[in-house]
């Protein structure tokens, strides 16, 4: 069975063990950490398995972006461990996170922009040795707006294209995971379906995603699972769903 | 004044000038435009670049432009070398600490040649040399040498960094320095190549102004203002614009003796840059990274 097929099932205690039970990707247990002396996340658990679409959702300054700095090795890690494919990588450095198949596609300048799109995708493979086009032609066919203006500098695009232009560089290296940090803010609806539709179709193509987003209910509403995240540690946990069925979490956290 | 004059006496000698210049604007736009700071040591590197050269025309007995090579192999291990003892030692330190350090370099710099090769003026080649008529332009062959060198030097460091994978690694740490590391960009090797590619230049522009003049250990250091102004021209960051900054300081100051004293041509490098910094500071390209 898919995990598309999963997903869709009516939520029985049966397919949420399923899900449950999937190859880890990620685990995140007890991280604290922040960027000067003070802990902005007070102990953050979070697990994403083999072919999900985990998001974050949470109110600003939650500590949803700090969580990603934390697995890409962006800040410093006081305490818990962050095991990706079985090693724990908390505290290395970020060209040796990228190569052990972790991209991250930060909320902010998350392209060159004085570079054209080709140039922003041949920098996501940098690490890789030898022939790229394969990768290059995946990537265009992900994204067909980016293969006519190939050679446009990615700084005159709009909000729309450089999301993409961002979410190509990442899958340049092949990640088996992904970190998007809110891909469709300020973008129309049309962009965000886009967006949301390409992140669907890659994890149905066996990527791990570990996406935040501001537009909780769409994003619940074909995660995998999701967490809430509030003032730097965990609040809810569950499948999209169940999430969105919860009462509590949709008058708190998703506007009613 | 006679047109020929004019190009014979002022425009070619200013772009002679102009093309030294640009090979020190160059190694300054590229610091700036990937470490993030003015270094004030480029002219005093460019001053040992050209005394190394003359140490090995002295020891070797062999031609200038064979030591021209030697010199910028010795400049490049010398950048890299101080970036490793001192710049990237203070790399966590404010900007201004690293410049204020680049000016402590520039003065040791300048000692260890005073030390190793006296005080006095030096030249590469003793005697005369007449400039040879070409249509009636009158230039020396080394004058020529000069400004395709410059040419050549500067396409080469293009292509490599539009065509080349270490190349574009440059540009896009110049551009987006965290996306640079993200992407598995190691900041080290960029910063010692940059060093390396930027003791290179130094090297040719004080030999070209050695072959062109003379040496003298204050060479480098009196050029750091024109090279500067250049940089700022052209729009700091900016590859393309730091060669036209180079060629129009240097054809201005040799230009500007038809108006004012000669003894005030090295002030028109500060008069650009004052000009520049008030009419538009980003310069002519608009300049930020490469
Ligand atoms: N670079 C930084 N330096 C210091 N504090 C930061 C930095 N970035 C974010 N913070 C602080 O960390 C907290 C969490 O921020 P962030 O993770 O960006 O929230 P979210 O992404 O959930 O909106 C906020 O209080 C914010 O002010
Ligand atoms: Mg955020």
């Amino acid at each position: 069975m898919t995990s598309q097929a999963i997903a869709e099932q009516p939520m029985s205690k049966n397919s949420v063990q399923q899900k449950y039970s999937g190859k880890p990707i990620l685990t995140m247990t007890g991280v604290r950490g922040g960027y000067g002396d003070a802990d902005i996340l007070q102990g953050v658990d979070m697990q994403v398995t083999e072919q999900e679409i985990v998001v974050i959702v949470g109110p600003n300054g939650a500590g949803k972006s700090t969580a990603m700095k934390a697995i890409f090795g962006l800040l410093k890690v006081r305490g818990g461990s962050i095991v990706v494919n079985g090693t724990d990588i908390a505290g290395w450095k970020p060209n040796r996170i990228v190569q052990h198949g972790v991209c991250y596609v930060p909320q902010v300048n998350n392209i060159f922009r004085e570079m054209t799109i080709h140039e922003n995708l041949e920098m996501g493979a940098f690490l890789r040795k030898g022939d790229i086009s394969e990768s290059l032609e995946r990537v265009y066919t992900l994204f067909p707006d980016l293969k006519e203006r190939r050679n446009a500098l990615a700084g005159n695009l709009s909000g729309g294209q450089r999301q993409m232009v961002a979410m190509g560089r990442a899958l340049m290296l092949n990640p088996s995971l992904l970190l998007l940090d809110e891909p469709t803010a300020g973008l129309s609806p049309k962009y965000m379906e886009q967006i949301f539709e390409i992140t669907r179709n890659l994890r149905d193509a066996g990527l791990s995603i570990l996406l935040v987003e501001q537009h909780a209910k769409q994003a619940l509403a074909f995660a995998d699972k999701g967490y809430v995240l509030a003032a730097g540690s965990n609040r809810h946990e569950g499948t999209g769903q169940e999430l969105l069925a919860d009462r509590e979490v949709a008058e708190m956290f998703l506007g009613g | 004044m006679p047109f020929m004059e004019f190009v014979n006496f002022y425009l070619m000698p200013g772009i002679v000038l102009g093309s030294i210049y640009a090979l020190g604007a160059v190694g300054i736009t590229l610091v700036f435009g990937i470490l993030r700071f003015a270094h004030l040591a480029h002219g005093d590197l460019a001053t040992l670049g050209a005394f190394a050269a003359l140490g090995v025309v002295t020891i070797f007995g062999v031609s200038p432009w064979v030591a021209l090579p030697v010199a910028m192999v010795v400049c490049a291990f010398m950048a890299i070398g101080i970036d490793k003892l001192f710049y990237d030692y203070l790399s966590e330190r404010p900007k201004i600490i690293v410049v204020m350090s680049s000016l402590g370099i520039a003065l040791m710099l300048r000692a260890v040649v005073q030390v190793v090769w006296g005080v006095d003026t030096e030249t590469y080649t003793r005697g005369i040399v007449r400039p040879d008529d070409y249509w009636g332009i009158r230039i020396r062959d080394r004058e020529i040498y000069t400004i395709i060198a410059m040419f050549v030097i500067v396409g080469v460091l293009w292509a490599f960094l539009q065509k080349t994978k270490w190349g574009k690694a440059m540009r896009a740490m110049s551009d987006n320095p965290d996306l640079a590391l993200l992407s598995g960009v190691d900041n080290r090797k960029i910063t010692m190549l940059t060093w390396g590619i930027v003791g290179v230049l130094c090297a040719a522009s004080g030999f070209f102004l050695g072959i062109n003049t003379e040496l003298k250990p204050l060479m480098g250091w009196t050029m750091l203002l024109p090279m500067f102004a250049a940089a700022i021209l052209g729009g700091v960051g900016r590859v393309e614009g730091a060669v036209i900054g180079g060629l129009i300081v240097g054809i201005a100051e040799e230009t500007s003796v038809l108006f004012i004293p000669g003894e005030y041509k090295a002030a028109m490098a500060f008069a650009i840059l004052l000009l520049i910094l008030l009419v538009r500071p980003t310069g002519l390209l608009k300049g930020k990274v490469l």
